[in-house]
């Protein structure tokens, strides 16, 4: 079996902080980090190789030259192969032209069983690049996938996908697309041994350009990305509000009914 | 001369500290008030490949340096000192002698269990009337031509009880004194084999000690480890390596105490400012941070030197002594700057000073290391 996995570096960070002049993310003394969501999704790839060794799993992510240390993790972990698209003329992608270039990059590994993706990066919060990675390919995709299993032969998953009141069951026919929910599984370490293969000058990790991924170059990078950052700031936080005390119950509504009367609410 | 990190020893303390943070800072505040062995994070270190990374590949070790090695034991050890050290005495005072006195068959029998973890393992040299001074063992091993046969005891061995193979050393001839020990394998369940007691120890308290007793052991002709009458050599050179790993548990311990006592700093108030504001305090820590620095180059100093073959007793014996009095100091500051907080056992701080008292002592005492050193200056 072939699995494909689309994960992305992030800042190590839920509380992006944001330069109010610039409007841009303070990315300075921020580590970075595989995006938690995509480990679930490597997670659930390693696991399948673990039930059935003579799966290959590859990592696709797009980025700076230093996200290769983000993929050096996935090796450590037990990746057997990765791929960085790394070049100018794909920096700055938005949503659109980054699924443009994954798919591209997922059109030249070949074929494949599985993508995994993880739901949405801890950056953008978007949860766009896999759906669109999938519209792309034409692939069948499921969501917020929080369990799977492989059945009919391994040509097909029974899929879980986490709504906000309870689950849909689905049954996909591969290959297809799955986006993770931390739920799906827990990640596992690295392990002394993936490190110590991931830091061998000849491991797998490779770094792919915009003409190596033969992509469009119209449909990629800055200029192709039909979405335009207006303004990025902080909320102000909400006022702390005040809390209506008393002994007891009837107390607490009479000193609420008093205060409301102050401001001629009631 | 190179101070900085391979990208290898980067990964293992990302990988180690996620680990600790997960799955042993949860548990280590109780397997110390209940002196339990913690067998599931052993299970689940070992699968990580933490119980054999300076070891061989054709036995299924890491191929490691040993700096990634000990990065791995301090990474433990700031969280829970009991991990560090039974990880440490695992690797230096078993798997090593192991490999490097054993014949090919003892390595082929042993090593893979103990490398991968599936097996662990102990060091039996301290007895109730020797301990720094080895030539005082009463454990003898007897020639009955076919077997040894095996009579003494053994105290306060880590691991002991836990354990499935040890490295024992044994007197064949009491006439030569420490050239009359030789060192024995010996499994556990062999008949006249016993652990009576455990030791209810003041500090690392999830690392078991055992009191080891041996009433006419028969033990295979095979299970000589080295040359007779080289036992004493093989105590000393694993105890050289044990002393980096000792170094590398007392450092974690530091380091483990300074950062709760920074995140401390920082939130705790009193006279309408956090702790952090009181550069009396502040300049304490400036002073533990120092030597915390000083004591980990010193350490990764004597590990380089270890991984590149060249001697290092020495610079082991140093690196001991400034790691385990760094912990000691650093441990008590942090309790003293803790103050009420400090002393009780909601906090970690209390037990890290009772972990890091252990560090002076055993595999050979703060002494022991100054006559290693003071020997040196003075040759």
């Amino acid at each position: 079996m072939k699995i494909i996995v689309c994960a992305k570096q992030v800042p190590d960070t839920t509380e992006i902080r944001i330069n109010p002049e610039t409007g841009t993310l303070i990315r300075d003394g921020v580590p970075s980090i595989l995006n938690p969501d995509d480990s679930n999704a490597l997670e659930e790839a390693l696991r399948i190789k673990d039930e059935y060794p003579d799966t290959h799993v590859t990592v696709i992510s797009m980025g700076p030259p230093q996200a290769k240390e983000m993929l050096m993790e996935c090796m450590a972990k037990g990746a057997d192969e990765c791929i960085l698209i790394s070049d100018r003329a794909v920096g700055g992608s938005d949503t659109w032209a980054t699924s443009n270039a994954i798919a591209a990059a997922v059109r030249k590994v070949g074929a494949f069983d599985l993508i995994f993706a993880g739901r949405q990066a801890i950056d953008g919060d978007t949860a766009q690049v896999g759906p669109q990675i999938a519209e792309k390919l034409g692939l069948p995709q499921v969501t917020y996938v929080k369990e799977m299993e492989l059945v009919d032969c391994e040509k097909a998953v029974m899929v879980k996908r986490a709504l906000e009141d309870g689950y849909q069951e689905i049954k996909v026919e591969l290959p297809c697309m799955l986006t993770a929910i931390k739920d799906l599984n827990k990640p596992r370490y690295m392990s002394v041994k993936g490190i110590f293969k991931a830091c061998q000058p000849d491991a797998p990790i490779r770094t792919w350009s915009a003409a190596d991924i033969e992509v469009d170059l119209g449909t990629v990078g800055l200029k192709a990305s039909p979405t335009n950052v207006y303004k990025s700031f902080t909320p102000k936080p909400k006022d702390p509000g005040v809390f209506v005390e008393g002994e007891t119950p009837s107390e607490q509504v009479e000193n609420l009914l008093s205060e409301l009367k102050k401001k001629h609410i009631v | 001369m190179n101070f900085t990190p391979t990208k290898e020893q980067d990964m293992v303390r990302q990988m180690v500290r996620e680990f600790a943070e997960t799955e042993v800072k949860p548990i280590a505040a109780e397997i110390d008030e209940k002196a339990e062995y913690p067998y599931d994070t052993v299970a689940k270190a070992a699968k990580l490949g933490l119980l054999g990374m300076p070891f061989p590949e054709e036995y299924g070790g890491g191929a490691t340096d040993y700096i990634s090695y000990i990065i791995a034991v301090e990474e433990l050890s700031r969280v829970c000192g009991s991990h560090g050290v039974i990880v440490q005495t695992h690797c230096a005072l078993c798997c090593w002698p192991i490999m490097t006195y054993g014949t090919q068959e003892q390595k082929d029998k042993y090593l893979p269990d103990l490398v991968s973890g599936k097996k662990l393992g102990a060091f039996g040299l301290t007895e109730p009337n020797a301990g720094t001074d080895a030539a005082g063992i009463q454990t003898r091993a007897v020639d009955k031509g076919d077997h040894w046969l095996l009579n003494g005891s053994k105290i306060f061995i880590s691991g002991g009880g836990i354990a499935d193979v040890y490295v024992i050393m044994a007197m064949t001839d009491k006439s030569k004194g420490t050239r009359g020990i030789s060192s024995f394998i010996v499994e556990k369940g062999m008949p006249g084999f016993t652990v009576p007691k455990h030791e209810n120890k003041m500090g690392i308290r999830g690392s078991l000690a055992g009191e080891l007793v041996f009433e006419d052991v028969k033990l295979p002709k095979e299970n000589l480890l080295g040359d007779l009458g080289k036992g004493f050599k093989v105590a000393m050179t694993s105890l050289d390596v044990g002393r980096l790993g000792i170094g590398a548990q007392a450092l974690g311990i530091a380091q483990g105490a300074f950062d709760e006592t920074v995140t401390y700093m920082k939130s705790r108030k009193q006279f309408g400012k956090s702790l952090d504001k009181f550069q009396a305090l502040a300049f304490e820590m400036a002073e533990m941070r120092n030597r915390i620095d000083m004591s980990r180059l010193m350490l990764y100093k004597a590990c380089d030197l270890r991984t590149k073959g060249l001697p290092s007793t020495v610079a082991a014996a140093q690196a001991k002594l400034a790691c385990s009095e760094t912990a000691m100091y650093v441990t008590t500051k942090a309790v003293q700057f803790h103050g009420g907080y400090g002393y009780i056992k909601d906090y970690p701080i209390e037990r890290m000073m009772r972990d890091a008292k252990i560090t002076e002592i055993y595999e050979g005492t703060s002494e022991v290391m100054k006559m290693v050193i003071s020997g040196d200056i003075f040759k």
